[in-house]
């Protein structure tokens, strides 16, 4: 279990890495992906199944999405041509190097308090039961924030409304959209 | 019995997988046997190259589109128990199967040439469009059987099979098995018209693998619905594995014949039937099974 | 395998992010950036729920939280970006200067 925490571990961070330092964007896409597939399959080493399993089929329905942006927006998405875009890159270096280091003295320095009751047979009923019962204002809060990241988007990302689907009295039997005839 | 499905597994996808081929190559006109043809010729062919493909993301995106299948599989009970009975394998199967996602992306962008990269594209757009109503059917068989374990899903349909009370949710779950597969109808990200789509430039071991994969995503597609919703191995007189086979069969020749039957949806219109139609009827499925099972 | 190992796999991750969010000009790079650190917060969540507070499910749901919190944070990043691209074709934090309010 050591073990394999270790490689996943490492694999994680690896990956991580990658993502910064490879010239294609779908490999640094797919670093990405695979750095948190590694943190996915580690929680299956704490107990937390369903967490992990969640966190696999987000991130790889997530990391695909982001994929596609990538590539539309990236000037070289192939990394065809090798070029570096980066700005403050020794401050960036040194101050996530220092935040690496003081979180990990912090980690070491700190008494951890004992484990408090011991993990329930099935932590997806108690993460179950709880959302549904003394925690269901933080899934509310996170009902509305998704449908109001919905819209907002939708109306960010969008030039078209219905008005250039249907026609200015809204009267054409099939919308315009893209690559259909006019 | 674990061990022995950690063998019967492979065997079973590998003879279902052939059958399905099979009947397919049948029902187009051609023998049996034609499955058999191919593969000899694609081990003997040599692999096409493109100018700068992305060859390690070939490698990755080929070998998952077979190992998700596979690994989707392991907890799907052969009978009464999985190789791996997860406490959440209802979520495992759903998020290996998005990882065919991933595998057909790979293929399309790492050949490096226009025709696999646009079916790449298509298929991220389809799979968006599939997944929730896919997702709300999945959820609704959990739903019903009150646990996301595959074997307790089997268990709660001992007295009724789900499909009886869930019709809605089997047809959507029907519908996303073939786009998952992309299959028959939902076949454009491989259309004709795009010479082929994503595995246009793919020759040799690697369209050998690519076919391997897909039909194994049929089978596994095919024989996820028998827990899910036909009461898994449930029936007179045979045993219970040999049921869950005869079940598994009749669902992949119905996704297979349906192919010959319906002709290719533009994934743009099945994007609006599915938010304006899949989605909808998947919630009213929802509430029904909710409001029974409290 | 302790709490201090998840810890500092969760305090790596972070930091490689930061890295990535404070150097990267383009905002696609810049938002890879965030999703690492995020990731860091998923692997310390978790390992803060089995490794201290089991009994009850506050470390679970702060997981649940952060991994919608990735989601929602990319589907903003990217209409943002679309918008921007839209109005004046570029995607760079550097060429955005002006908006700083």
């Amino acid at each position: 279990m050591a073990v394999a925490f270790w490689i996943l571990a490492v694999v994680s961070v690896a990956a991580g890495i990658a993502v910064f330092v490879v010239d294609s964007m779908a490999r640094a896409t797919f670093a990405l992906l695979a750095s948190l597939l590694a943190v996915g399959l580690a929680f299956l080493l704490i107990d937390l199944e369903y967490l992990g399993v969640l966190i696999i089929l987000m991130m790889v329905m997530e990391m695909l999405v982001m994929a596609v942006f990538m590539i539309m927006y990236m000037m070289n998405p192939a990394g065809l041509m090798p070029m570096k875009m980066v700005h403050n890159h020794r401050a960036a270096m040194i101050i996530s190097a220092a935040v690496f280091v003081l979180l990990v003295a912090g980690i070491f320095l700190t008494s951890w308090p004992p484990r408090g009751g011991e993990p329930p047979a099935d932590p997806t009923h108690q993460l179950g039961l709880a959302v549904m019962g003394p925690k269901m204002l933080v899934m509310m809060v996170i009902g509305v924030a998704i449908l109001a990241t919905m819209i907002s988007t939708v109306v960010l990302a969008t030039h078209r409304g219905r008005y250039a689907r249907y026609g200015d009295d809204l009267e054409r039997k099939r919308p315009l959209d893209p690559g259909e005839e006019s | 019995m674990p061990e022995l499905g950690l063998l019967a597994l492979p065997l079973a996808l590998v003879v279902l997988g052939l059958a399905a081929a099979g009947l397919d190559a049948v029902l187009s006109g051609g023998r049996a046997s034609a499955p058999f043809g191919e593969i000899a010729r694609l081990l003997v062919q040599q692999r096409r190259r493109t100018t700068r493909p992305d060859v390690l993301l070939l490698r990755v995106g080929v070998i998952s589109l077979v190992a998700a299948p596979l690994l989707a599989a392991v907890v799907i009970p052969l009978g009464d128990a999985p190789v791996a009975d997860l406490s959440a394998g209802i979520v495992w199967f759903n998020a290996m199967e998005v990882c065919v996602w991933g595998a057909l992306w790979l293929t399309g962008w790492s050949v490096n040439s226009v025709f696999p990269l646009v079916g790449a594209y298509r298929f991220v757009a389809q799979g968006l469009a599939y997944e929730l109503p896919h997702m709300f059917a999945l959820i609704t068989v959990a739903l019903g059987a009150g646990s996301l374990r595959m074997s307790e899903a089997v268990q709660a349909q001992q007295g009724l099979w789900f499909v009886v009370w869930m019709p809605l949710a089997f047809l959507i779950y029907l519908v996303s098995a073939l786009a998952m597969a992309f299959w028959g109808p939902m076949s454009q990200p491989v259309g004709s018209d795009l010479a082929g789509g994503v595995r246009a430039e793919l020759a040799g071991p690697d369209r050998l693998l690519f076919q391997a994969g897909r039909y194994a995503l049929l089978v596994v597609a095919a024989g996820a619905a028998v827990p899910l919703f036909l009461g898994g191995g449930a029936g007179p007189v045979l045993p219970g594995w040999l049921w869950a086979l005869v079940k598994t069969v009749a669902v992949l020749a119905l996704l297979v014949w349906v192919r010959h039957r319906v002709p290719a949806v533009r994934m743009d219109r099945f994007t609006q039937v599915s938010w304006l139609v899949l989605i909808p009827l998947a919630l009213v499925q929802l509430l029904v099974v909710g409001i029974v099972v409290v | 395998m302790p709490l201090e190992a998840f810890l500092v796999l969760a305090a790596a991750l972070f930091s490689v992010g930061l890295y990535g969010a404070l150097s990267q000009q383009s905002i696609v790079m810049l938002m890879m950036g965030l999703e690492l650190m995020i990731n860091g917060l998923i692997v310390a969540g978790g390992a803060f729920w089995y490794f201290l507070a089991p009994g009850s499910a506050d470390g679970q749901v702060l997981v649940l939280v952060a991994v919608t919190v990735m989601a929602l944070e990319m589907a903003m990043g990217f209409a943002v970006v679309t918008a921007l691209f839209r109005a004046r074709e570029v995607d760079m934090t550097d060429d955005a200067r002006d908006l700083k309010g």
